[in-house]
This record gives C-alpha cells, sequence and structure tokens, in this order.
C-alpha cells in the first residue's frame, strides 16, 4: 500500500438525499465511491489524489433493474454480475453482457458497477462502447432535481465528463428499439489475454438491414481516442449501401479519420490502427454472414 | 520394482495447512517492537551520488536511516564476483539500485518519507541493450563489460565450412521474463552485537543469504542464522535476490536495535528484483546434402545487468544446452555475459538453457528446409544417442531414444494428421493453425564439478515421537520438496509417509545440502536423503535395537530406545561424484552433467489474422526423466513450466524505458490466465537412473525449454512466417505479415 492512509476520508450517507446533500454542500469535494474497484488500484499505488470520498454502495435507489415497453433502465449501481444474470438484457442487449463477461474476473464483476465503469472516464472502458452503440441515456441526480441526457457525447476529453461536480450518476437507461431482432450486433475487445484483460481496442458494432442494404448502422471504440469514440461519420456513409469492397474500403477510409490512436505502454498506434479496420470489416462482413 | 511411496501421488506434506491458510508466511508474522522498512532507490540508471536530501515535511528524527556508511562489515553481496553493494555509496548503476534505506513503526508514514528523500545524481552516459555493451558503445563494467566467457571446442569447426553441402545461418533473440511468483519477496531481521544477525524469509536458498550475511557483518558462522518461513514461489527469483533484502532488514535492525521487516510490494518486486536474461544467439551451420550435421558454430550473449551476480553460471548452462541433443562432429561455442544499466537479471527456471534451446530449435528448422527435409526427419538424421557425444564431448552413457520420444509426442498430438488438415484449411481460413515442435535435454544438478565443490550434507535424526525427520536446507517451495523426501525417506527405511518429518530449513538446525535450485533437489539431494536414512537405520541397527526385520512401530520404538539410552541420534550423509563423472573445468569439456532428462514437445497453434493474436490449442509435453516419484506433482511441474513457457514465448512483455521496467504492474505485465492455456498433455517415459533415489532424475527446469521453439515452429507451420523473436506480441506478428505481403 503507497497510500498515506490517515490522509483519506470516507463517508456513509444514510440516504441519497443525503448524499446529495453533501455534494451540494462543497460541490467537487466529495466523491462516491461504488464498488472502488477502480479506485482501490490508485489507492494501493499510492495514486489516488483526491482524498474524500462517500460510499454509495449501500444506496438501494442506485440499484436494480427495470423494464418496460420503451426501456430497460439500471441502477448505476449495477454489478457485471447482475447484468449477465438478466434474461432480457441477455436476449435484447448481448453486447452489453459479453462485455460484462468479459470484465474482470468473477470478483471484479461482483463488485464493479456500471455507474463507476461509465464515470472512471477511461477510454479503455470496455461498456461503453456498447453503450453508445445501444443509445443509451444517463439520470443525473443532485439536490438542485435529477435530468436525462444521451450518452453519446458524455465523455469530452480525456477524464472530462458533461457532469456537475455536484451530480451522481442514477440511472442508465437502453432504448429496447435500438437493439432486438432486426439488428445484427458485433461486439470484440482485444486484449491478447482471454480473461483480465484492458483492452488494446474495443468494438462494438450494430447494423439493421432491409433488402439487403444497410439502412442504419451505429459503431462504437474504446482505446483508440481520449475518450471512448463514436464512430457516426464512419455509420453515416455505410446507410444504404450494401456490404462489398467498396463499402468496406469507404468506411475504413472514414474510420481512419474518427479515430486516433497512440503509442503506448499496451500497445502501438500501427496496431491499434490497424487491428480497428480489421474489425470493422469483419463487422461488415458478418451482416452477411 | 515393488514400491509403497515411490511412483505414488502421496499427497503435499503441507497441502492442508496451505490450503487451510493456516501456512504463515513471512507477512503473516509479527514481532514486538518491529518496525517496518523501505528502500530508497535509484531513478536514474548510471551516475554519481552527489547529495541525498531529506524533505523537512517528514519528522526524521523518528526514522532510523541507513546508508552505506553504516555497514558494519563489507559492503557488497557476496555471491561469486563481489561487486554488487548492498548500498550504492558513489556511484549507480542501475535504475532501481537501493542507495539508502528508512524504517519507521508505521509503515504509511515510511511510504510518505520513501517519496520525500531526493537523490541528487550527476547522469553517466549508460548502456541498455546488450548489442550496445558488446559492441562497447560504452564500458561501464571492468575492461570489457563482460562478465564472463566460455569456449566449448569439439573436432574443428573451421574446416568444415569448404567441404559443406549447406551452410545455414539465423540470429534468434529471448527477451527478459519475470518471475512473478505470487508471494512477493520479504523477511524479518533481528540484528545485534550480542546476539547477532536472524533473518526469517521467503527464500529458495537459506545458505547463500547466510554467507552474504557473514562479509556484510563480519561475524563468524555462527553468529548468523538463516530460517526459511513458508515461500509461495520462487522460480529462481529467490535465488539470489534474498541476500540482498535480508541484509537491508539486517542493517536497519543493526542499528535500531529492533526487529525490522521488509516486504516488497509488486511493483517494487517487479521493478527492482532479478528476471531472465535477455539473449541472442548466432548460428552458423555445415549440412550434408542428405541432412547431416557436420559443424556448428554458435555465439551467445546474455545481457547481465548491471552486476555479476549469477550471470556466469546463467551462461554456463545456456552455453552447454546450445547444441542440444544432436550429434555433430565438429562444434565451437563462444559465449559471453555483458553488462548493462539495467536491474541484475538473474536465476530463473531453465537458466540460460531455455534462450539457447531457443534458439538451437527454431535453427534447427531453418537448416531442414534449407536441405529440404521436413524438420522431424531432419532431426531423425542427427539425434544423439548412446555412446555418441554431446558438445562439451560428454558420452551419453544412457539409452536415449530421442525417435522414440517423437514418434510418441506425434501420435498423442495427431501431429502427421493435424498438419496436413490445417496446410488444406488454411488457404481460406481466417484464423490459421499449425503444428510444431521442439526436441531437447536438460542437465540436472549443478554443472561439471560443481556438485563435488558443494559437497551437499544431508541429516536424519530421531525425533522423541519415534519419527524420523529429513534435516536439509533445501527448501519447499512449492514443488513438493518436503513430499518428495518423505516418500524417498519412507520408502528406504519401510516405514509409514507419516512417519517422516522434513525440518523448516534453518541454518541453526540443518546442514548444507546446498541450493534450491538447478533440478537438483530430488535428484542429487534426495539421494543424500536416502542414505542419511539408512545410515540412521544402520546405527539403530548396530546397537542391537533394531532387528533386520521390522515393523514402522518396531522402528518407532527402536528410535525412542535408543534416544532414552543415548541422547540423540543423527547421521548424515554427503555427496560423493559417481566415478565416471569427469569434468575438465578449463576446457570446459566433459560431463557437464550426471544426467539429462530428454523431451519432445508438440504445439498445436492458431493465429487469428484479424488481431494478429496467435493462442496454443493444444499441447502435448513428453519427456524421459528416470522413474517419477510422484505423478501428481511431477505432472504439476511439466504443466507448471509449459504455461511458464507459453508466457515467455506470447504474452510476457518486459516493456523498458530508460533502463526502467515501466508495466511493473500485472494489469500491464500479462501472463497468461487459465483461460489463454491449453490442455496439457503430460506423458512420461521412465527409465532409472541409477544414481538418482529411487531411479529419479530432475525435472523442474526442463519444461521451460520447449515451449518457446515449439509455439514459434507452430506459428511458422500456420503461418509461413519465419519469426524468430520472443516474446512474440501481436503488434511484431501484425509487422511479419505485413512484411511478408509487402
Ligand atoms: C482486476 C481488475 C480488472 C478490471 N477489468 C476491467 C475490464 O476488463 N474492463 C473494464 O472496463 N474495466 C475493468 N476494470 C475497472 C473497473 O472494475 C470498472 O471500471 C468498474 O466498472 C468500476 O466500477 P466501480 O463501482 O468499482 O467504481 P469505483 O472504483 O467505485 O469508482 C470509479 C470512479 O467512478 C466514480 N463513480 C462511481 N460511481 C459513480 C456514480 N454513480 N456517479 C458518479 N460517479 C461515480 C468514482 O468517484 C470514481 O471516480 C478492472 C478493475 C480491476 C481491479
Amino acid at each position: 500500500m503507497r497510500a498515506y492512509l490517515p490522509a483519506y476520508e470516507l463517508q456513509r450517507p444514510a440516504s441519497l438525499d443525503e448524499a446529495l446533500r453533501l455534494l451540494a454542500s462543497a460541490p467537487g469535494e466529495w466523491r462516491p465511491f461504488a464498488g472502488g474497484t477502480d479506485l482501490m488500484v490508485l489507492l494501493e499505488a499510492g495514486k489516488l489524489e483526491h482524498r474524500k470520498f462517500f460510499s454509495i454502495w449501500h444506496l438501494d435507489e442506485l440499484r436494480g433493474i427495470e423494464e418496460t415497453i420503451e426501456h430497460i433502465t439500471l441502477g448505476a449501481l449495477t454489478t457485471y454480475t447482475e447484468l449477465q444474470s438478466n434474461e432480457t438484457m441477455r436476449r435484447e442487449f448481448p453486447m452489453l453482457c459479453v462485455a460484462a463477461s468479459e470484465t474482470g474476473a468473477i470478483a471484479i464483476q461482483n463488485r464493479g458497477t456500471l455507474g463507476g465503469n461509465i464515470a472512471n472516464a477511461s477510454p479503455a472502458a470496455d461498456s461503453p462502447p456498447a453503450l453508445i452503440v445501444y443509445g443509451a441515456e444517463l439520470e443525473l441526480v443532485s439536490a438542485r432535481g435529477a435530468r436525462w441526457i444521451a450518452y453519446e457525447g458524455f465523455h469530452t476529453a480525456y477524464k472530462q465528463m458533461r457532469m456537475e461536480p455536484d451530480e451522481l450518476i442514477s440511472r442508465i437507461r437502453l432504448p429496447r428499439a435500438s437493439a432486438g431482432d432486426n439488428w445484427k450486433q458485433y461486439y470484440r475487445k482485444v486484449g491478447t489475454r482471454k480473461a483480465q484483460a484492458i483492452s488494446k481496442i474495443c468494438f462494438a458494432g450494430a447494423a439493421r438491414l432491409g433488402d439487403g442494404q444497410i439502412e442504419e448502422a451505429r459503431i462504437s471504440m474504446g482505446s483508440v481516442a481520449p475518450t471512448v469514440v463514436s464512430c457516426t461519420k464512419t455509420a453515416s456513409i455505410l446507410r444504404g449501401r450494401r456490404v462489398n469492397k467498396e463499402t468496406i474500403g469507404a468506411a475504413q477510409g472514414e474510420m481512419k479519420k474518427e479515430i486516433v490512436p497512440i503509442d503506448d505502454l499496451r500497445s502501438t498506434a500501427d496496431y491499434r490502427l490497424q487491428v480497428s479496420l480489421n474489425l470493422l470489416e469483419d463487422f461488415l462482413l458478418s451482416l452477411e454472414r | 520394482m515393488q514400491t509403497r511411496f515411490i511412483g505414488k501421488p502421496m499427497p503435499r506434506k503441507e497441502g492442508r495447512e496451505k490450503v487451510t491458510g493456516r501456512a504463515r508466511y513471512i507477512d503473516d508474522i509479527t514481532m514486538p517492537g518491529m518496525l517496518f522498512g523501505a528502500t530508497v532507490r535509484s531513478p536514474v540508471p548510471r551516475g554519481r551520488i552527489k547529495e541525498i536530501r531529506f524533505d523537512p515535511q517528514i519528522p526524521w528524527d523518528e526514522f532510523t536511516i541507513v546508508t552505506a556508511q553504516d555497514v558494519p562489515g563489507s559492503n557488497y553481496v557476496a555471491l561469486i564476483v563481489n561487486d554488487q553493494p548492498y548500498l550504492a555509496d558513489r556511484l549507480v548503476n542501475h535504475a532501481e539500485e537501493p542507495v539508502l534505506l528508512l524504517a519507521h513503526t508505521d509503515k504509511y508514514l515510511l511510504e510518505e518519507a520513501r517519496r520525500a528523500v531526493r537523490l541528487e545524481i550527476e547522469p553517466l552516459p549508460p548502456v541498455f541493450t546488450l548489442d550496445e555493451s558488446d559492441e562497447k558503445k560504452e564500458i561501464i563494467w571492468g575492461e570489457d563489460n563482460v562478465f564472463k566467457s566460455f569456449l566449448v571446442e569439439k573436432g574443428n569447426v573451421d574446416d568444415v565450412w569448404a567441404g559443406a553441402d549447406f551452410i545455414v545461418e539465423g540470429e534468434y533473440r529471448t527477451g527478459a521474463q519475470e518471475q512473478l511468483y505470487i508471494e512477493t519477496n520479504g523477511v524479518i531481521a533481528v540484528a545485534n552485537p550480542e546476539e547477532g544477525v536472524t533473518v526469517w524469509g521467503s527464500m529458495q536458498c537459506p545458505y547463500y543469504v547466510h554467507k552474504a550475511l557473514i562479509k556484510l557483518f563480519n561475524l563468524p558462522e555462527d553468529k548468523i542464522r538463516v530460517v526459511q518461513t513458508e515461500t509461495g514461489g520462487g522460480f529462481g527469483g529467490k535465488e539470489e535476490y534474498p541476500s540482498m533484502i535480508a541484509g537491508h532488514a539486517a542493517l536497519l535492525a543493526w542499528k535500531s536495535g529492533k526487529p525490522v521487516k521488509i516486504i516488497y510490494d509488486r511493483a517494487e518486486d517487479m521493478a527492482a528484483t532479478t528476471k531472465r536474461h535477455p539473449s541472442r544467439t548466432r548460428h552458423r551451420t555445415a549440412v550434408t546434402r542428405d541432412g547431416r550435421l557436420l559443424g556448428m558454430e554458435i555465439d551467445f550473449v546474455v545481457d547481465g545487468g548491471a552486476y555479476a551476480t549469477l550471470s556466469a553460471v546463467v551462461l554456463s548452462r545456456g552455453t552447454i544446452h546450445a547444441a542440444g541433443p544432436y550429434n555433430c562432429p565438429n562444434v565451437r561455442i563462444r559465449s559471453r555475459a555483458v553488462a548493462t544499466n539495467v536491474p541484475p537479471h538473474g536465476a530463473f527456471r531453465g537458466f540460460g538453457a531455455p534462450q539457447s534451446i531457443f534458439a538451437l530449435e527454431r535453427h534447427m528448422n531453418k537448416v531442414a528446409r534449407a536441405v529440404g527435409l521436413s524438420p522431424e526427419e531432419f532431426r531423425r538424421r542427427n539425434f544423439i544417442r548412446e555412446g555418441e557425444t554431446t558438445a562439451t564431448s560428454q558420452v551419453i552413457r544412457e539409452a536415449v531414444d530421442m525417435q522414440r520420444l517423437v514418434e510418441r509426442a506425434f501420435e498423442l498430438s495427431d501431429y502427421r494428421d493435424k498438419q496436413e488438415r490445417f496446410a488444406r484449411e488454411n488457404e481460406s481460413a481466417r484464423v490459421k493453425r499449425g503444428v510444431g515442435f521442439a526436441s531437447f535435454m536438460h542437465g540436472a544438478g549443478f554443472t561439471g564439478s560443481g556438485e563435488k565443490y558443494l559437497q551437499s550434507i544431508v541429516g536424519a535424526e530421531a525425533t522423541p515421537e519415534g519419527r524420523v525427520r529429513i534435516l536439509a536446507a533445501n527448501t519447499e517451495i512449492g514443488q513438493g520438496t518436503n513430499t518428495i523426501f518423505a516418500q524417498i525417506a519412507a520408502e528406504a527405511l519401510g516405514l509409514d509417509f507419516e512417519q517422516i518429518e522434513v525440518a523448516q530449513p534453518d541454518t541453526a538446525n540443518v546442514p548444507n545440502s546446498g541450493p534450491t535450485v538447478a533440478s537438483r533437489t530430488t535428484m542429487i539431494v534426495g539421494k543424500l536423503v536416502e542414505s542419511a536414512a539408512l545410515s540412521l537405520r544402520q546405527t539403530l541397527q548396530n546397537s542391537k535395537l533394531l532387528a533386520d526385520s521390522y515393523s514402522p512401530e518396531d522402528f518407532s520404538r527402536a528410535c525412542r530406545d535408543y534416544l532414552a539410552k543415548y541422547g540423540q541420534l543423527k547421521s548424515f550423509s554427503q555427496y560423493k561424484q559417481p566415478a565416471e563423472i569427469d569434468w575438465d573445468d578449463e576446457k570446459y569439456r566433459g560431463d557437464a552433467y550426471g544426467a539429462f532428462a530428454w523431451a519432445v514437445y508438440v504445439a498445436e497453434v492458431s493465429v487469428d489474422t484479424l488481431t494478429f493474436e496467435a493462442r496454443v490449442e493444444d499441447f502435448v509435453a513428453v519427456q524421459e526423466v528416470g522413474r517419477v516419484i510422484n505423478p501428481t506433482m511431477a505432472a504439476g511441474q511439466i504443466e507448471g513450466g509449459v504455461a511458464q513457457g507459453i508466457g515467455y514465448t506470447l504474452f510476457e512483455n518486459v516493456v523498458w524505458r530508460g533502463g526502467r521496467m515501466i508495466n511493473n504492474q500485472m494489469t500491464n505485465y500479462i501472463i497468461p490466465t487459465t483461460a489463454d492455456i491449453p490442455p496439457i498433455r503430460v506423458h512420461f517415459e521412465e527409465m532409472p537412473y541409477e544414481h538418482g533415489p529411487g531411479g529419479a532424475k530432475g525435472i523442474g527446469e526442463l519444461p521451460m525449454d520447449g515451449a518457446a521453439p515449439a509455439i514459434l515452429n507452430a506459428i511458422e507451420n500456420a503461418t509461413g512466417l519465419e519469426l524468430n523473436q520472443i516474446p512474440l506480441m501481436p503488434e511484431q506478428l501484425m509487422e511479419a505479415f505485413r512484411g511478408e505481403h509487402a
């Protein structure tokens, strides 16, 4: 343990209201501590700069999975284990379930939360690409009230989010129309080893076909830019096209402009770009399979 | 031969304690008044220490602070060449080199303090790679950067080139590898002028630590005591390094007058302690048209890091194994271990052999191709046989049959069918498949006269409960020492397994039976266990307390009677080299090892052309290891070694920047998980070895040798790509594919 523990504080508010009041009392001073699977790693390494936290793990208001005709709504504290064991999720949102099953190992899946994965804002996180493709929305709450925003565009720059210092993510909502039978879905995490890997590239894509043509496509990628990216231009040039060599080439040309992979200690820009293009091709070919 | 324990899957002696969490590792132990110790390390790879500054925010008067000036004896880690200081004095030669030690009761404050020490170091030009060192870009050690060199000569290789039908050259490289034992390095020390120095800790070789502390404190032998606590893995990583951390804790204890515990966290353990030596091997081989080896010229270089540590011995083993299990009349092997400004590389399972065997077994495929033979047919024509000689001119006196191992391995792996099927299917497949193999040998025990100089001693002692306790310095580090020793002794004495105890290695209580390294514990030390046990029985029988034929109860009674009458019963046995072993240390010629284990490993791989990820899909490991003493543990050794070999080949990439490992976390230094390991099918051929206990040879390191070349040979079979460097990461595989299609 490289952190100086006496310098840290951890509170346990009795309710969501109390938590929000604490947040509002000094915006930016207190931060939520959910499953702790990101925070504890930083603490252990002596790299957790923020010092004051409050636990939200016990706040039932932030838990649970609800289904309506239009939406599936997940509490921010939904764990990867809960996600994967939900029947509807498995049927309609398989990419998110695969992402969950490939996140960490069982201990992490029992403890890590979807809200934490989003708010940790790592460009290498594995659920965000799937969330973007599914057109997810976030509910942000504060003592001032609650609001829904689209998840796409939530991450504005490395570790920057459209969330005020007094806000929390309370729920994540997935429109059921964005998935389902007429959508073909493709998710692939590339991490060199099969489990317990941080993504070198994470690809999520979905497309709806009609008459042998792509009616609509959505693509999002992780680990290829300072934030998870939504490849909107790549997706939009696919509209109305058939899958063939030209389409693949055109889409790859767009993708090159939309992602900005880098060299780091896990991989190279070159590899990330090449594999991204390969996965795009494979995604498009999979629409025909 | 009918046996009761040899060849039986006896359960681990300490297994119950371990799985129930009762086993006490060093970090489970605490002592009254104990302080925690930390190490301040150099941030630069090479330079002159100008000043040490202490941030005034920290209450320094509460701390024990130790620098080179506080060393009571000699400031070096006594090993082979005494060049490595415990604490850098004026010069630093690698990043992470220890400069100053701190101790305090509050481990959190200690950590703050460690970060509050500023080392002002004037940088000197560093050398980071083996090539730069070999080219003497800068002289950083001795006169020529060379820690050690060897020359092995057999026949006259200079005469073969002119008459060769083919001359095949190749260059092969291997990277560093982290041992990644589960338990990080840790010790507790108590030290003061009255009682001397006592150290408890996680280690492989208590007597190495003992020897090093004698010099560090300039104290007599009996004032130094070293005790091994339950140890969570070593793989060579706890061979020489514990002498360093033990010395540090002892220096802090000496100065503070209190017990001091130092436990490295994973990040420190990975960044600062030893790793496998990176290597470069160049081969030049002369062959005839019909595929017979005429001559081999091999140049083998390992990167030793900043200090000599065990590089000479690692180099030796790598050198001797460099020409493999082939019969070649003319061989020259030149090798050297060179210095670089990175933390010293050290012992790691296989000890140089995995490096040179990787090169050889890749090269043999290349030579086969040049001649137009399949890899197996080319090898078949050159395998060494009984009566023929190795590169060091050692006459093989065992009935070795490598070809039979090949056939067995091919049969078990369906090699030929797969090769044919994959060749057909790969045409159109996105995921390419392939099979490949490696054939190799590994010598057990110390090299050459090593065992003769060691003169290991093992004791057997009768306990008041009427049991026999084995006294040896060889450590249980997860590999099964306790169990094997108990099996050997119980078998020799005709006792029950439970009647044998194995003493905790403690230099105050056990004789020096040598280090727990070099696949020697079962074969060499196990034999001494057998003879010490037999001589204890002899004493009982001579004293007429035990009849010629007896039951286990009779034996216990005899022990108790003996103790009642004479007080104690201990008997010792010392190593005697078998008469036929003949080794010339000057010429590096003769019987390098008492025995070799022989093996053929087959890997099946898949290569995904979308992601350039290679995976091992199936693995067959066939080996001849003498008599297997415990089949469960022996298979475990092989499986573990193969898994570690798969990591070495496809996953484990030490990322260096400025002479430091920057991916010193398990998140970014990736080792394979169980999901990445294929079924490993282990098959033993057993040919009892006359000088091993129950006929056993050593096997601990063998499985580390074969995976890497077998996997790269399989990748070559799958893709046609000739890849000669490990680790082979997807990024490099991508580049290789591009080169091919450019
Ligand atoms: C061994 C291991 C393996 C891992 N593997 C993966 C992997 O494969 N893929 C992957 O994507 N991640 C992985 N992770 C990272 C981590 O598990 C996930 O990001 C997880 O979802 C984080 O959730 P948490 O609840 O534990 O977050 P915490 O650590 O509690 O918090 C993370 C951040 O989010 C903030 N936060 C948490 N909840 C909220 C909220 N409701 N509103 C606002 N802010 C909030 C916190 O303040 C903090 O800044 C791994 C971690 C470990 C230790």
